[in-house]
């Protein structure tokens, strides 16, 4: 018999009304979806950070328009892996939960009247791990902004090289780097910005070759996963231990920003780096200004 | 225990009756000959059944084999080799060696990891596992022959970069990033060899050369067949398969197009017949230099960068302008 009316509109009233309603993993509090995203996804109650999807962070930094690149550059399956279940599946599985087409959102926008090249990683995909096509549109990003002579700003979330695409996945730490150095040979200015977690080979990689390396607070940052390390030490590690505010006391980023300040922080970066040749645009090396 | 020495026991007591029957004969003048020929027959039967096909995790084993040449072993067989020590800041990584070298007449910079032949060994090198002071003594090493204009050489053995609380401390994943930074900055020719186990990016960060070369019965992978498994199988015992879908042997990164060539090993392995596998790779190397040596430094860069720029993705001219969204 079929579902009548009024049920299947309380049902989608009731689906809804969950999908409006998110539990703090830090406290444990029932949050209102939209005031979260109006609190740039930060626990109103105990500050915890939500790990942020592209779409958001690019709406929270971006000032206009925004022009993605590379977006039609999706995985194939070059190891034919299966574990749990087929890697095919486990793709099409995060492309339909998060809306996204790979691990990362490549490309050109402004940022207080900055023109950049943004790349912006998204930890639901995949666990933001790095394949072939994410570093492929990495490399893009890099090279388009080159020829642009703008910035670059990425923002990492990944839990390394995807051990689905193999030795395949480790090489994209190669391309990335080439791709990197090639752009700061120019001259040309590169900051990362590492989100909630940045680890393994994207830690190993881009994340640690830009000028300016900024962590967003309370960010997990390492090489090797926590767990790994507690195996083989056989104890507890430090509750602070690889968080950015532990990097920032051991001198390996440049600072810990929170969120609601990020955008302000990254526009006097991109300022200092880019600010004098908009006044002086024979300056040698650097140009900045508005994308249009 | 390694599944290969489990399976060389068999034939090394088949090899000492040969060798006794031998002795025997000639000390005792009596022929035996029937007897050897056949011993000899069923030994390399065996030795067929054993190392015929090796299965991939069969070829892991290889690659971890105790008994297999080690960096240090590589090095001793160049012409002349001056070691240089310690990144300057921290400390000296014995997991690591460096310094000038002369292979084959050629003024080179020679890199290896060294992998413990013993626990002893082991304790002091870390299990082959760099750390990053290990790494910024490399790099150190890439930015001064880049500046001397000598080639770079490296060995690349280790499971993987070391994972305790003193790297991270000291930033582990800065000091691989900088010695990948550093290859991709060089202008001199690069080649690297795995000699035995090609572990993540702590491998790669010796192995983003030129030229990549492998012993046939190395591996190359993206982690650990065992941390693999225990991520995607949430079960380390299935390191065995694994490290069969990793695709981490020799002939899978010959097909992927990531190696340049491949150095075979006689049967049974590297172990067996030590000096002639020294003796090829040093050749292979001095090879590969002869040929990058005639290569402009613009078009070593250039040559480099579309090496790892093609590896399993689109070329950039393949991709349309962008879209709004």
């Amino acid at each position: 018999m079929p579902m009548p009316d009024w049920l299947r509109v309380r049902k989608a009233q009731e689906a809804q009304d969950a999908a409006q309603w998110t539990k703090c993993p830090g406290c444990g509090e029932l949050l209102y979806r939209p005031e979260l995203k109006a609190s740039h996804e930060i626990c109103t109650k105990c500050g915890h950070y939500f790990r942020m999807h592209a779409a958001d962070r690019i709406g929270m930094l971006v000032d206009g328009d925004f022009l993605e690149i590379g977006a039609e550059i999706e995985s194939g399956d070059p190891l034919r892996w299966v574990d749990r279940r087929p890697y095919p599946e486990k793709l099409a599985r995060d492309r339909e939960r998060s809306g996204l087409s790979e691990a990362i959102v490549a490309g050109f926008g402004a940022i207080g009247g900055f023109g950049i090249g943004l790349g912006v990683m998204d930890f639901h995909f995949r666990g933001g791990t790095m394949g072939t096509v994410v570093g492929d549109r990495v490399a893009l990003l890099f090279e388009r902004a080159r020829e642009r002579r703008v910035p670059v700003v990425i923002f990492t979330a990944s839990g390394g090289a995807r051990m689905e695409e193999g030795v395949l996945a480790l090489m994209q730490l190669a391309k990335t780097t080439n791709a990197v150095e090639r752009f700061r040979r120019e001259g040309l200015y590169y900051i990362a910005v590492l989100t909630d977690p940045t680890t393994g080979g994207v830690s190993a990689s881009y994340a640690f070759q830009a000028d300016i390396v900024v962590a967003e607070a309370h960010a997990a940052i390492g090489f090797a996963g926590r767990r790994v390390i507690e195996q083989t030490i056989r104890q507890k590690l430090p509750e602070n231990f690889q968080r950015a505010e532990f990097l920032l006391e051991h001198g390996a980023i440049d600072m810990v920003v929170e969120r609601a300040q990020l955008k302000d922080t990254l526009v006097r970066l991109l300022d200092y780096g880019v600010g004098a040749s908009r006044s002086s645009p024979s300056r040698n090396g650097v140009q900045g200004g508005p994308l249009k | 225990m390694n599944p290969i020495v489990d399976r060389e026991k068999g034939l090394l007591q088949l090899e000492q009756r040969i060798a006794d029957l031998k002795a025997y004969s000639g000390a005792q003048n009596v022929d035996l000959s029937a007897q050897i020929s056949a011993l000899e027959a069923e030994y390399a039967k065996i030795q067929r059944e054993i190392f015929g096909t090796l299965t991939p995790w069969e070829r892991v084993s290889m690659a971890r084999h105790p008994k297999r040449p080690t960096a240090a072993e590589y090095i001793a067989k160049l012409d002349r080799f001056d070691e240089l020590h310690g990144d300057r800041e921290f400390g000296d990584d014995a997991s690591v060696i460096g310094g000038f070298a002369l292979l084959r007449g050629r003024r080179v910079l020679a890199v290896g990891q060294q992998r413990g032949r013993d626990t002893k060994e082991n304790l002091r090198v870390n299990f082959g596992m760099v750390r990053p002071e290990g790494y910024r003594k490399v790099r150190r090493l890439f930015e001064l022959a880049s500046r001397l204009a000598l080639p770079i050489v490296t060995f690349i053995d280790t499971k993987g970069a070391d994972p305790g609380i003193g790297s991270e401390e000291r930033a582990q994943s800065e000091a691989i990033a900088s010695c990948l930074y550093a290859l991709a900055q060089v202008r001199v020719p690069s080649v690297s060899v795995v000699i035995g186990e090609g572990g993540s990016g702590g491998a790669l960060a010796l192995g983003m050369t030129d030229r990549i070369l492998m012993l046939q019965h190395s591996i190359y992978s993206v982690a650990g067949p065992e941390a693999a498994a225990a991520i995607l199988f949430a079960d380390a015992t299935k390191a065995t398969e694994a490290a069969a879908s990793l695709r981490l042997t020799s002939d899978d990164l010959l097909e992927f197009g990531i190696v340049d060539e491949v150095i075979p090993e006689p049967i049974g392995g590297a172990h067996r017949e030590r000096e002639v596998v020294i003796e090829s790779v040093l050749e292979a190397i001095d090879r590969h230099l002869s040929e990058l040596s005639r290569l402009t430094p613009d078009a070593l860069q250039e040559i480099r960068y579309r090496k790892y720029r093609s590896i399993g993705g689109i070329p950039e001219d393949r991709v349309p302008e962008g879209s709004l969204r």
